[in-house]
């Protein structure tokens, strides 16, 4: 691997800037300590042409500073490497992207909601004495208003700006989020407060209208930071499978390209250990062909000069040149990706928890505050109280309590399952999985582990065959030294591609791999198989199959005992297919499904009103995935797989997926008891305000008091861990 | 009462002058990496600082 790197040219991956520097973003894996940064930064430093590098610990991104001339980015990832790091170059455009505008502004419009949330009070608290009886000066406290107005305006109006534009879009559009309130709340609130410092009266709100927002921006910033970090890793799981495909110049040289910029034509050189980026035919090498993330098939295929290639198959054993004949949009895969894109269609058009939450709540409170003020002055109160007490009930409802219910639960809830090693992409995403309650599987790679394993085998002929096995980089052969544990290694090694390896075990010459390589006749070719045998010696046979996952069965009863019906969709062969779905417990299956008829079943079980969740790991499954109501995608799956699936989960066990479910209808459950806490408040504090029961003072501690309970609410489950003692 | 009126400006001061404060340290990028700052204070060549220059461009 190191060599290859070395070789190619990724000049690609590189920015430039007017003065010719360049600025090269690498993602590097297994960095955990400060030792971790010493060596990686001296060792990229020492190279030549290389100006600076600085290692973000927390992102695992190394960000190399190259000199006009000297380095080549190939370098600097052959010493990472060296050092015994993976190692991944990062599309200059997606490093871009992934700078975070938005995080910053709200962290900073927080930060100065934060601010005037705290210094009005110096203002607004002298004032509420005279609600017990310590009067201030009428001057003095007109001087009070006055700074408070001071401090509480500009403040407001700047950190209002996210709330303001969300809801000035979502107008235009017609409709009503739960912006729109708290836009009219706070500017309402701002404005009532001038008109009642100018005729010097008490119900000013200058404090309530920052801590409105203060308290809003958690709930904002928290949403956020869920999403921003579902991003980034994702990105990074995307980085870690190379989307660089080796171009041949015409002197034969590899240079790295991003799969994107591949055009019809191109000779592209294909490592053993790679994926093919584009459709395209072999022209020239042998080698055999792992197909089971597209079509779901275990067996591999051989590939020979003229061959079609279809993107995303895993070359295995030999170094295979093709011709793109597609563009990486134009693949087999953009038949699928058309169909992904009407599967997250469909998803956008969902309506998350909170915005039904404010469907109901907008025209509710608004209609109450308007009935207030029309009612308020036909029983004579006259147009100011009137006003007043409208303004009461809109400050007093404000929607703190619901816009902190959901994100908060959220956050939580997705930090949970982050730990346990679940990446959850958005909080939509985790609303979705609480309310599935149909199952598809997809076989290969989700039920089964995805790699072959040797069965039935005797350990002395495993023993005798190992030396060979341990020499070649076929999965087979790998299981087979996996199964041999450690030990000597064949001499006088060769590989040839597709067909098995031959070598010398204490001096005799032996053979491992297909059957006429090794010189078996008519054997019979149905199953996956390894031959080996000494020259002129007997042949002997080993039988691999890939295992069902250790906790499946256990997985797929935990999942019915949550009510959940569950059904297996597969590309591979009944054969394969019925084996895995007896094991795991499965009565109902289908195999030998294209892509397409994938998409088709869950369509047709979504229109029978199922609301179901597809777990799948391959090409074939991205367009049932993003068909899906809630989608899971194992950390091992393809790009388009992870891309459409709503969680990636890492590791080897299914009963994560339990966890997700429960942590899903767990989060539902909290998220409704905060709206059920907050209707319970506004159906109090509303009234209350009609009757004018309502100051500034208890409108204060009515707002703060009402947030706090719904946070403490969400993070409950962690606080009682905390007090248990309980292991991270 | 004329205490006040230093008091209330001064005080605004110094919260104005704990915003901008932290302004300064998200321009200087010291949110970047939590991680990898409280591994660098442990070693003295690593701990010389926030990077001169944060990921924006």
């Amino acid at each position: 691997m190191t060599d290859l790197v070395a070789s190619r040219d990724l000049e690609a991956f590189v920015r430039r800037d007017a003065r010719g520097e360049g600025r090269l973003e690498l993602l590097v894996s297994g960095a955990r300590c400060a030792a971790c940064i010493n060596r990686i930064e001296r060792g990229v430093t020492a190279l030549p042409g290389v100006s600076a590098a600085r290692l973000n610990l927390t992102t695992g991104k190394l960000a190399v500073t190259l000199a006009e001339r000297g380095a080549e980015p190939g370098q600097v990832m052959q010493a990472v490497e060296a050092l015994g790091y993976r190692v991944a170059p990062y599309d200059p455009a997606e490093a871009v992207a992934n700078e975070d505008r938005e995080g910053r502004e709200l962290a900073i419009a927080l930060g100065v909601a934060g601010f005037g949330a705290g210094n009005v009070m110096m203002f607004t608290v002298p004032a509420w004495a005279g609600l017990f009886g310590q009067e201030l000066g009428p001057s003095t406290l007109s001087l009070m208003y006055w700074l408070a107005a001071l401090v509480a305006t500009p403040c407001a109006l700047f950190a209002g700006r996210p709330f303001f534009r969300s809801a000035w879009a979502s107008l235009r559009r017609g409709k009503a989020n739960m912006d729109v309130p708290i836009s009219i709340g706070v500017l309402l609130t701002l404005a009532v407060s001038f008109s009642e410092t100018l005729q010097h009266g008490r119900h000013t709100y200058f404090d309530a209208a920052v801590t409105l927002l203060f308290l809003l921006l958690i709930g904002r910033y928290l949403d956020h930071k869920l999403r921003a970090r579902a991003r980034s890793a994702a990105k990074d799981l995307l980085a870690l499978q190379a989307p660089v495909a080796m171009r041949l110049a015409g002197d034969g040289i590899e240079h790295g390209v991003p799969v994107g910029e591949i055009a019809v034509g191109d000779r592209l050189a294909v490592a053993p250990g790679e994926r093919v980026p584009v459709d395209g035919v072999v022209e020239s090498g042998a080698s055999t062909l792992d197909n089971a993330l597209i079509t779901g098939e275990t067996a591999p295929a051989d590939a020979a000069p003229g061959a079609r290639l279809h993107a995303g198959a895993l070359n295995l054993s030999g170094r295979l040149v093709m011709t793109a004949s597609a563009r990486s949009e134009d693949s087999t895969v953009a038949a699928i990706a058309r169909l992904m894109e009407a599967g997250a269609q469909s998803r956008s058009a969902y309506v998350r928890l909170a915005d039904k939450a404010a469907g109901l709540y907008v025209p509710i409170v608004h209609a109450a505050a308007a009935l207030t003020f029309v009612a308020g002055w036909a029983v004579g109160l006259g147009p100011r109280e009137a006003l007043l007490r409208a303004a009461a009930v809109l400050i007093v409802t404000c929607p703190c309590a619901l816009g902190l219910a959901v994100p908060a639960v959220q956050v939580a809830a997705c930090g949970r399952l982050f730990r346990k090693g679940v990446l959850v992409k958005s909080g939509a995403a985790l609303e979705r999985l609480a309310e599935v309650d149909h199952l598809v599987f997809d076989k290969t790679g989700v039920l089964t582990e995805g790699r072959p394993q040797l069965i039935d085998a005797r350990a002395h002929l495993v023993a005798m065959a190992a030396p060979l096995a341990r020499a070649s980089r076929h999965p087979l052969a790998r299981a087979l030294a996996a199964a041999a544990g450690a030990g000597p290694v064949a001499t006088g090694v060769a590989e040839a591609a597709g067909l098995g390896v031959s070598g010398v075990i204490d001096g005799r010459p032996a053979r491992l791999g297909r059957a006429e390589f090794v010189g078996v006749e008519g054997a019979d070719r149905r199953e996956t198989e390894l031959w080996f045998g000494f020259e002129g010696e007997t042949k002997v046979r080993f039988r691999f199959e890939d295992r069902a996952r250790s906790d499946a069965a256990a997985a797929v009863a935990a999942l019915r005992a949550r009510g959940l019906s569950v059904e297996i969709l597969s590309g591979d062969l009944s054969g394969p297919v019925e084996r895995i779905a007896r094991q795991a417990g499965i009565e109902a299956w289908r195999a030998g499904l294209t892509p397409f008829e994938k998409a088709d079943a869950v369509q047709a079980l979504k229109d029978a009103g199922r609301k179901v969740l597809m777990v799948g790991d391959g090409l074939n499954d991205a367009a049932a995935l993003a068909k899906a109501h809630a989608s899971i995608a194992p950390g091992a799956a393809v790009d388009a797989a992870q891309t459409a699936a709503d969680l990636v989960f890492t590791g080897e066990q299914l009963g994560v997926v339990v966890d997700a479910l429960d942590t899903a209808r767990g989060a539902k459950g909290r998220a409704l008891q905060n709206f059920g806490f907050s209707a319970f408040y506004n159906a109090v504090a509303a009234p209350a305000a009609m009757l004018g029961l309502i100051n500034p003072f208890v409108a204060a501690l009515a707002m703060s008091g009402s947030s706090m309970v719904v946070l403490l609410n969400a993070i409950r489950p962690e606080l009682r861990r905390r007090m248990q003692g309980g292991v991270r | 009462m004329n205490i006040v009126l230093f008091l209330a400006p001064f005080s605004l001061l110094l919260g104005g002058m704990g915003l901008a404060a932290f302004f300064w340290t998200m321009r200087s990028g010291q949110y970047e990496d939590p991680q990898g700052d409280a591994a660098r204070i442990l070693e003295d060549h690593l701990d010389e600082g926030p990077p001169a220059t944060p990921a924006r461009d």
